[in-house]
């Protein structure tokens, strides 16, 4: 009975994992497998590649600088820091039509969004409506928290008031005329930027809860007067804001401006003579930086990007000649082993 | 702490004293003129660390003494203190989760050890006070107290016996808390303090406290009516620890001589110092290697942002102005604030929970081994016992095993074989009726051709029956011990045909538990002690008394015993045995003659031979000696060398009667773990004790020496052989030797070596290093190396040499008796059998295991699997991190060196703890790269993992390289996407956290489908957790993403996951980055050789070797055992 007992206590379960016998699959990956396999994987890639390749092709990019470095440019005359109010014109042709809808974008290089302290310079509760902080924004707002007189800057912090403010507008040349094509300033940001994340505070009109406060330094208009066409358009909801406050990864990016969806243009630019004027406000040359404008389609991938079709072609294609390799060492060395 | 090392101050002024006098019953002696009790420390015993009010500052304090803890606390409070890029919450949670765990499972800890110390201290003992029996708890008795303890109460402090109960003035105790030993020890009372205790005046004057349990040396003054002081000695035979338990008396009574934190037991608790792996020192080297990485990262950061920054514009370009703080303060302390800040942002490269996943997965693995059911032995009940979980990964990576013969090698369940008296041959024949059938008929014992008279088989017998320490057990079940029971039983005349049955005997040496009953075959019955009798039933059924006046005990340098008695008819007999080699030079050199032959035979078919001498000692010659004796015992130093002087001189002059052979069995499947642990590339030394005849036929029997090995002998034999001196003629061997070990690869070499040779090689000064350097380099060229005559110390010795060797190779020792203590401390991994030589090897192992041939599984199955499993758990640990803060690196060349983080802070914080930690743990303790049974039956597999093949250098750097290689992919893959960021098909463009969240989905696949790679052996919680984890991150990015959450100041992260979803070329991206990830890593496991086929190919090959060697085996030792169990205790 007590030896009985004893045993009982003392002897370790025997359970399947206790003593490490659980059932176990064990894969091993041998050369029937892997070289099929690799032979599939890389077909697979081969047609993704081809058709990333092919609809990156088919997408069209137009891309101008005007920050007028040279003296041919038209922006040259804009490009003196102290000449404010300068409008400059960029003129170009289509000799085809522009495939619909055409995105366009204008484009910073050498610009670092991504800076630490230039991303933290804002004050998150504040653009989400919060009117308490319209009158303390946060410290990390510094040096753009409070203007000479000690009033609360809203929208506060470096991001906000560094925001881009270069205006275009494109004619098309018709017999001679400027005929203006509509552009679409709706849709550029996220949509959950300008519906969940960025609230304007509850107060109407807008205009009467920025009363104590001042426009960012930089800014010509306050926030709630940014687009006076549509007035929801306006505050921390503006979707021109909100494409700004959304930092680039990298120095040399492009940003949404406007969408031209509407009107004749609704299937794409038609061939023809275009010209963009171009409200020259934005410095840039002070830090060696460039600005651009960007006219493009899209597609179902994104914007014209080669990389990503030219990386399957390639990876698609070492895939399948590994497998070739692979078979012929095999063919040599290992299959007799194997039986 | 401070108490203790307070008391070691205080210890070391009266250790100038050296000894102390204790009052017993406080009562000054008439000797003294002026009584000054003396303050001795009281008798709490404090083994928890902490008390209530200090705990939270000293556990702190001792946590972050940890190197790692420090460095991530310093990390904490840089990120606290210094503007840095990451809140402090990211490094912080992860530490403060790393710290309460500790702190609450070392408080439980410390509130057990509370509870057991209050257990202890508040335990209620009686005291005699002036004459009257008071109830004290036992923290409050003091030293020179009379203490009574009662029947299975356990001695509440160290006490000198004065009086007991039982009528021989012994008392019976058990130690098995203290040494494990279960057996009863016998202690006696000083003598002349029987009576009236409260009138008893006397002093003690003992050595100061210290730990070794078997020694003791005090003096006791017993002050009688103006009488001159009597003055008795007293031995550990006298003392009872503390801890120890009172069994079969009922009560004694005992004056408290050590107390408290110096009481013998608590002197012995200190730990044992702890042993670090190889792995863990690989870690440290590792991690210094991406110490420097960081700092290295931190400082090209720095660098970079000040060159960066001196450009025309960029210093402070018009749209991120500084402030005015930032203005005014120094360059260079923004410099270095700058540098720590990069640290601070990196430093994940080093993760706090590596540490936490090592611990855990050392734990939690330790359990495989203590749940295994091939490690239960069903005859004591129990399984393999893990002392230490940090050695696991160090059993896979053996490549010297030093082992003991005696118990281990072989079981030391001794058996009488045969003895030899005056030179004839008796050997008994395996049936025992046979055997009875002799005695009835009152014939000589079996005999072969001849027989010696009778009159010296009878003296030898009788010596059998004297010469020895064995008690006759007491059965448990009776009150009155089992001595009036075995006696009841003999006294049917006639009937005691089975008296052996009956009988148990209890000794500390199996050997003498064989020698008694073995005479017991023989008609001589030891029927155990009453007061200092000893009684023999001879022969004629008569009971002989002899009254035993000495016992001259054994020990190990001497290597003999001896016990003087007195008969009957007052004749004084000194019976002594002993080793070969120490009776020899004590007998006449005729008897010699006669006896070596068989002795040396015996020796050779490996069995344990003893001599048997005796002396008539004349009653001058008695009292010479008794007073010799009484004086060495009453010694108060060098007690032990002048017992010995005189044991020496009595062991003279004696006649040499008869050698006995005892046979110890092998172990189960000795020979084939010995075998398996050779083919696994190990080198197996046996360190015995025994002699040199004996343990090398063990070692053919273990097939360690087999039928073509040479052997190299260097022995107190070989060098005496030249004539000439020791040291010239050691040199010439060992060159010799040297010069034949390294020419013939082919040979296989066993080295012989004993005590004697050893140190004289450790010893001979001048050259001790030259010699031992030869020594070695032989040895490493021997598959065995044979150790015998070895003292303990010099077995700790040779570990140690080994250990220290160039390469410093890992050893293991393997024991199961005290004498394997040393050893088993000494090499990097001690394992104890739990044998029968008490517990001490168990108690001082960091693995104990029921039998020898568990030690095959514990090192080829289990040790294989954990060090595979821990070095894949280091490697990948450190290369995951890599590939994780490297696209941060990469990073701040894209973001103007601002320390602006790639990832998001939950990712940054989940990274490690969430996303990732558990399918590496699962990994690490599941995993079975060779299914057991394989390991188990090809030990070649061993050597695949040999001198830490999985956590050098090489494959360090393939790792690493490996996650350079992957964080470059990582980042510049996606940095190519993003030099168009309008990725959606709505033209809208991504920003910076979508840039962080592609690299961090790609980094999370990746390392965790490499690892699922990796895996070979995939159970259902393998898995789960692999899958699980992606689904968990899949998942939580969502949620964090998904809503806006109240107590963050920045939604950064919202819909940032959602959106990146909505990108086919996002999805596209990922998939190609993992595949292209991986690539290298399919490629190099299709290419590798495949294990499989090949360990399949090697298998019959191995099969036939082993038959091969069976047969190599030397004959003789293929005997069948007989069944027959010997069930001693």
């Amino acid at each position: 009975m007590m030896k009985e007992e004893l045993e009982t206590t003392n002897r370790p379960d025997n359970t399947a994992f206790t003593q490490q016998r659980l059932p176990a699959w064990q894969p091993m990956l041998s050369a029937g497998i892997v070289i099929p396999g690799f032979v599939l994987i890389g077909l697979a890639f081969i047609g993704i590649g081809v058709g990333l390749f092919i609809t990156s092709q088919n997408i069209t990019v137009l891309e101008k600088d005007y920050t007028g470095v040279e003296t041919t440019s038209d922006c040259y005359k804009c490009s003196n820091p102290s000449d404010k109010n300068c409008t400059c014109k960029l003129e170009f042709s289509l000799s085809n039509l522009f495939e619909g809808p055409v995105f366009f974008y204008y484009g910073l290089s050498n610009y670092f969004q991504s800076q630490r302290s230039y991303g933290a310079s804002k004050d998150e509760y504040q653009l989400s409506g919060d009117l308490d902080y319209f009158k303390t924004p946060v410290s990390a707002c510094s040096p753009y928290q409070y203007d000479a007189n000690q009033k609360p800057i809203v929208p506060c912090g470096s991001l906000a008031n560094s925001m881009f403010n270069d205006t275009f507008k494109l004619y098309q040349i018709v017999n001679g005329t400027k005929k203006l094509v509509p552009f679409d300033g709706k849709g550029i940001a996220w949509w959950t930027d300008y519906n969940i994340k960025y609230r304007n505070p509850s107060v109407t009109p807008l205009k009467n809860a920025f009363n104590g406060t001042v426009k960012p330094s930089f800014w010509s208009k306050p926030a709630y007067e940014l687009d006076t066409s549509d007035p929801s358009n306006n505050g921390f909801v503006n979707q021109d804001f909100l494409v700004w406050m959304r930092r680039a990864a990298l120095p040399d990016f492009r940003k949404l401006y406007r969408r031209i969806t509407e009107g004749d243009y609704a299937s794409g630019l038609p061939a023809g003579n275009y010209s963009l004027e171009i409200a020259y406000n934005y410095p840039v040359l002070s830090f060696g930086g460039r600005k651009k404008v960007v006219f493009s389609n899209v597609s179902w991938m994104g914007g014209k990007n080669q990389f990503l079709g030219i990386a399957y072609l390639v990876v698609g294609s070492l895939c399948v000649v590994m497998s070739m390799v692979m078979l012929i060492v095999y063919a040599k060395f290992k299959f007799p082993e194997d039986d | 702490m401070l108490r203790r090392r307070l008391n070691r101050l205080f210890g070391r002024d009266e250790r100038r004293v050296d000894s102390r006098t204790i009052y017993v019953g406080h009562r000054p002696c008439p000797a003294t003129d002026a009584f000054i009790p003396p303050k001795f420390c009281d008798n709490r015993i404090v083994s928890s660390k902490y008390t209530v009010w200090n705990f939270l500052p000293k556990n702190l304090f001792e946590q972050f003494r940890r190197i790692a803890n420090f460095y991530f606390l310093i990390i904490f409070l840089v990120q606290v203190i210094v503007d840095t890029p990451t809140s402090p919450v990211t490094s912080g949670l992860p530490l403060f989760f790393v710290i309460t765990v500790t702190a609450i499972k070392q408080g439980y800890e410390d509130w057990l050890r509370h509870k057991a110390d209050n257990e202890v201290n508040k335990y209620l003992v009686t005291v005699l006070e002036d004459g009257r029996r008071a109830r004290k708890e036992s923290e409050k008795i003091k030293v020179g107290d009379v203490v009574e303890v009662v029947e299975d109460e356990t001695f509440p402090c160290d006490l000198i016996l004065l009086q007991s109960s039982r009528e021989d003035e012994t008392c019976f105790v058990t130690t098995a808390s203290l040494d494990g030993e279960s057996n009863h020890k016998t202690h006696y009372t000083v003598p002349d303090t029987e009576k009236g205790l409260e009138s008893l005046s006397a002093t003690v004057e003992c050595e100061q406290p210290q730990p070794d349990l078997y020694k003791f040396v005090g003096r006791m003054h017993i002050y009688k009516n103006d009488q001159e002081p009597a003055v008795r000695s007293l031995g550990p035979e006298n003392l009872l620890l503390k801890g120890a338990t009172l069994k079969n008396t009922q009560k004694i009574y005992g004056v408290a001589v050590y107390s408290g934190m110096e009481t013998k037991m608590a002197l012995n608790y200190q730990g044992k110092s702890q042993k670090r792996s190889v792995v863990e020192k690989s870690i440290n080297a590792f991690l210094l290697v991406y110490l420097c990485i960081l700092v290295s990262k931190a400082l090209v950061c720095t660098t970079l942002k000040y060159v960066w920054q001196s450009q025309p514009g960029q210093e402070e370009p018009w749209y991120n102005q500084k402030t005015q703080k930032e203005k005014d303060a120094n360059l260079y302390l923004n410099m270095f604030t700058d540098f720590l800040s990069f640290m601070v942002l990196f430093n994940f490269i080093i993760p706090v929970s590596m540490y936490v996943t090592v611990e855990m997965q050392k734990f939690l693995g330790s359990f495989f081994i203590s749940w295994d059911k091939d490690f239960f032995d069903p005859e004591i009940q129990e399984g393999a016992l893990v002392n230490t979980s940090d050695l696991n990964e160090e059993l896979g990576q053996v490549e010297y095993v030093f082992t003991d013969k005696t118990g281990t090698l072989t079981q030391n369940s001794m058996e009488f074989i045969e003895c030899c008296i005056d030179g004839f041959q008796y050997k008994n024949r395996d049936s025992s009726t046979e055997l009875d059938g002799f005695c009835v008929t009152d014939g000589p014992v079996s005999m072969l051709q001849q027989k010696a008279g009778r009159e010296e088989e009878e003296l030898f017998l009788r010596a059998l029956c004297l010469c020895h320490t064995v008690q006759v057990k007491e059965s448990t079940g009776q009150e009155d011990g089992v001595g009036d029971q075995v006696d009841g039983v003999l006294g049917l005349d006639g009937e005691m045909v089975h008296p052996a049955e009956l009988r148990g005997f209890i000794a500390s040496s199996p050997d003498e538990v064989a020698l008694v009953k073995g005479a017991m075959k023989y008609g001589f019955t030891f029927l155990g002690m009453e007061s200092k009798n000893m009684r023999v039933m001879n022969r004629d059924k008569d009971v002989e008394t002899y009254e035993l006046l000495h016992v001259l005990n054994f020990d190990p340098v001497r290597r003999r015993m001896s016990v003087i008695v007195r008969s009957k008819c007052g004749d004084i007999m000194l019976f002594c045995k002993g080793a070969d080699s120490s009776i020899f030079p004590r007998v006449r050199q005729e008897e010699v003659d006669r006896i070596r032959m068989h002795v040396e035979r015996n020796a050779t078919e490996g069995y344990r031979t003893l001599c048997v001498a005796y002396k008539l000692l004349s009653s001058e010659e008695y009292a010479q000696a008794d007073a010799g004796l009484r004086e060495a015992r009453l010694a108060l130093d060098d007690r032990e060398a002048k017992l010995m002087a005189v044991y020496n001189q009595v062991e003279t002059g004696m006649s040499l009667i008869g050698a006995t052979a005892v046979e110890d069995r092998l172990q189960e499947e000795a020979a084939e773990t010995m075998e398996a642990l050779q083919r696994a590339g190990m080198k197996v030394w046996v360190l015995t004790g025994d002699k040199m005849e004996t343990a090398k036929s063990t070692c053919y029997a273990c097939r360690l020496f087999q039928r073509g090995t040479e052997l190299l002998e260097l022995t107190v034999r070989t060098l005496e052989d030249g004539g000439r001196r020791r040291e010239e003629r050691l040199h010439e061997v060992l060159l010799d030797y040297h010069k034949r070990s390294w020419t013939s690869a082919k040979q296989d070499y066993g080295f012989i070596i004993d005590g004697a040779t050893l140190s004289l090689l450790f010893n001979s000064s001048p050259d001790s290093s030259h010699y031992k350097s030869l020594f070695l380099q032989i040895c490493q060229n021997c598959t065995t190396v044979l150790c015998c005559r070895m003292a303990p110390l010099q077995k700790a010795q040779i570990v140690n040499m080994v250990k220290n060797s160039k390469g410093s190779p890992i050893t293991l020792s393997i024991g199961d008796g005290a004498n394997d203590v040393s050893m088993i401390l000494e090499a990097h991994i001690g394992i104890g059998i739990k044998g029968k030589e008490g517990r001490q090897a168990v108690r001082n192992s960091d693995y104990a295991i029921p039998k020898l041939k568990h030690l095959k599984k514990l090192l080829l199955g289990h040790g294989h699997l954990y060090y595979v499993r821990i070095a894949h758990l280091v490697q990948y640990f450190f290369y995951k991190n890599l590939c994780f803060i490297l696209p941060q690196f990469l990073y701040q060349f894209f973001c103007g060196s601002s320390q602006q983080p790639l990832y998001d802070a939950a990712y940054l914080t989940m990274y490690n703890i969430c996303f990732t930690s558990m399918p590496i743990l699962a990994y690490s303790l599941l995993e079975q790269h060779i299914c057991m049974e394989v390991l188990m039956s090809n030990a070649t597999l061993y050597r695949d993992v040999a001198k830490n093949a999985m956590l050098r250098w090489s494959p360090f750097l393939y790792w690493t390289l490996l996650g350079v290689y992957q964080g470059l992919l990582f980042f510049f893959g996606v940095r190519f996407l993003f030099s168009n960021p309008a990725l959606q098909d709505n033209g809208q463009v991504f920003g910076n956290w979508s840039y962080g969240t592609i690299v961090f989905t790609v980094l999370v696949f990746t390392v965790t489908l490499k690892l699922a790679m990796d895996t070979r052996h995939w159970t259902w919680i393998n898995h789960f957790v692999i899958w699980g984890s992606l689904a968990f991150y899949m998942f939580f990015s969502f949620f964090w993403g998904g809503i806006i959450w109240p107590f963050l100041r920045q939604q950064r992260l919202y819909f940032v996951f959602a959106n990146m979803l909505r990108s086919v070329s996002a999805w596209l991206v990922i998939i190609l980055l993992v595949l292209l990830s991986l690539l290298p890593e399919i490629l190099l496991l299709v290419l590798r050789k495949p294990r499989w086929p090949h360990s399949r190919q090697k298998k019959p090959l191995v099969q036939s070797g082993e038959g091969e060697t069976q047969s190599s085996a030397r004959p003789l030792l293929m005997r069948t055992f007989s069944d027959e169990s010997n069930t001693i205790l």
